[in-house]
């Protein structure tokens, strides 16, 4: 599309205010990691590394990053197998009540966290007796589902089935098409969705705070603890930095993905 | 191995469907059932026997109504915020950028969705700190001051937090449009600005409306954000919140508004197509 000069400039514009927007907050948290002084006043009163020795060695922290990282993996398994599944027989079958159970996948991100946690917690409560590490897990593939079936969803719209006809119109079965053609085709969405349910997951607090049992501290939850103790900040300062500098390679992962795809 | 269409259909569907059958519209509902059961006032313990005191205290209480307001008045400023920063970037992206830097601008959009929820919210605490804070140190040079903690450093950190949920969609609703399409609306005399309002927005439409779903959802059933940057500010998710472990029947009614409201908003938009962009 052809614009003018000054509509082009107008939206250059934007893309810059739209990025500082997006990019400031988060580099002043990293400078603020080195900040000597404990409350963050701006500008900055001296550079010092001393916060990120201290929360390299904190138990509360590591303890809180595993926890969060096989409750994701879990969860993110969980989603990929069930996700695809329905992801298959939504997009590449016609059945009756198609339609409604689609709607039904998009459920748990369209209604409000807070909602699913109550429920969650209401449920988990009452019949299974007590929150543990596990009703995390299972709060978390729920939604985890729904964001591998998007993606998987997505791509099977766009294959359609001309491909999996034509290598079963030449001999191969069901099994081998499968692995031959189909599962080719829907890996780097599979990859995609699996890494952002991961990532998801590592990250939820709403629903989070609803399901987890006595002493099932994960990193988000732990961050939360900690962000209006005084004492703690320069601590949760550093770890929110962190993630920040982490969360660029996955990133990275998935845009070296997507980027063959075509 | 050669079953029929359909049994291999029940067969992909029945695990998953179970699934969130079971675990999640299962709670859904006995969340609704818990919403009509009595509560021992002294125990908090509660007591399965029909009422629908909770729903009449939600209806007629007039705090409820004003939090339940509140809450769409922040809703609706962050869905609409996001949209407004979102489609110009989006169509920057898809439309006007060349073709090899397109990746690249994506990802720069992403990566603050991988940044952590607590981490984005945390940075605008600090942000906007009264006083001693980044904007107030920005700003007060030209007179401004921080707006502090409350509904507004709300709406910011929420569009914050949701503006790559509505630029995603859209990207990818725009970078789907046919060239031949542009071209045609051009040849035919069209300006750029007409072929934007007139061509790619209404074909782009239901991607927007797809955005807005998350935004407008996840707006609605925040209250951890509220608490770091509402100051004293409470939205529906707070009242559930700090009702839920000592009246939770009530806690159940006040989280049934938002479900109401986003089937309401679900229902009115599926004819768009919208459910098909998430």
């Amino acid at each position: 599309m052809k614009l003018s000069r000054a509509a082009k400039r107008t939206l250059l514009a934007i893309m810059a205010i739209g990025f500082t927007f997006i990019y400031l907050p988060l580099l002043l948290v990293v400078i603020n990691s080195f900040n000597t002084n404990k409350s963050f006043a701006w500008p900055p009163t001296g550079f010092t590394t001393e916060w990120w020795s201290k929360a390299a060695v904190n138990e509360g922290i590591r303890d809180a990053v595993m926890r969060s990282f096989f409750t994701a993996l879990i969860a993110t398994t969980i989603a990929l197998i069930l996700g695809s599944f329905a992801a298959a027989a939504i997009t590449r079958y016609d059945f009756f009540g198609r339609d409604t159970i689609s709607l039904l996948f998009v459920l748990p991100i369209a209604l409000p966290g807070v909602v699913t946690g109550i429920a969650l917690n209401n449920v988990f409560t009452n019949f299974f007796g007590k929150l543990t590490f596990f009703t995390i897990v299972i709060g978390h593939a729920t939604f985890c589902i729904v964001v591998v079936f998007n993606n998987v969803a997505a791509r099977y719209r766009r294959l359609g089935v001309n491909l999996q006809e034509a290598s079963m119109d030449l001999g191969a079965n069901r099994f081998t098409t499968f692995r031959l053609v189909t599962f080719p085709l829907i890996k780097n969405a599979l990859i995609a969705g699996g890494l952002l349910a991961f990532g998801l997951s590592f990250d939820e607090i709403i629903v989070t705070t609803f399901t987890a049992g006595a002493g099932q501290t994960t990193l988000p939850i732990w961050i939360f603890q900690n962000l209006f103790r005084p004492n703690q900040a320069p601590i949760v300062n550093v770890v929110a930095a962190a993630l920040i500098l982490i969360s660029i390679l996955p990133i990275y992962l998935s845009q070296r993905l997507t980027a063959d795809k075509g | 191995m050669q079953r029929s269409p359909k049994a291999r259909a029940a067969s992909l569907i029945s695990l998953p469907l179970a699934w969130l059958l079971i675990i999640y519209i299962g709670s859904l509902f006995a969340l609704f059932i818990t919403s009509i059961w009595k509560i021992d006032t002294f125990t908090s313990e509660v007591i399965r026997e029909f009422t629908l005191q909770n729903f009449i205290d939600v209806v007629t209480d007039r705090a409820y109504f004003n939090v339940t307001i509140r809450t769409l008045i922040v809703a609706i400023s962050v869905t609409l915020i996001c949209a407004l920063i979102a489609i110009p970037m989006a169509f920057f992206m898809a439309r006007i950028a060349r073709p090899k830097s397109r990746p690249v601008l994506i990802a720069l959009v992403l990566t603050p969705l991988w940044a952590s929820y607590l981490v984005k919210i945390y940075a605008w605490r600090t942000m906007l700190y009264p006083d001693t804070g980044f904007l107030n140190w920005l700003i007060s040079p030209l007179g401004g001051s921080s707006p502090g903690f409350g509904m507004i450093a709300v709406i910011i950190g929420l569009s914050y937090l949701w503006l790559p949920y509505m630029v995603l969609p859209i990207y990818a609703g725009m970078e789907k449009l046919p060239n031949s399409v542009l071209d045609a609306s051009a040849d035919l005399g069209a300006k750029p600005g007409r072929t934007f309002f007139g061509v790619v927005l209404p074909i782009t439409w239901p991607a927007i409306i797809a955005g807005s779903i998350f935004t407008f959802s996840l707006s609605m059933g925040d209250y951890i954000t509220v608490q770091i940057l509402g100051g004293t500010f409470q939205m529906l998710g707070n009242v559930v919140y700090q009702n839920f472990s000592l009246n939770l029947p009530f806690a159940a009614a006040v989280a049934l508004i938002p479900v109401m409201i986003m089937i309401i908003y679900l229902g009115s938009v599926r004819k768009t197509g919208a459910l098909d962009n998430l």
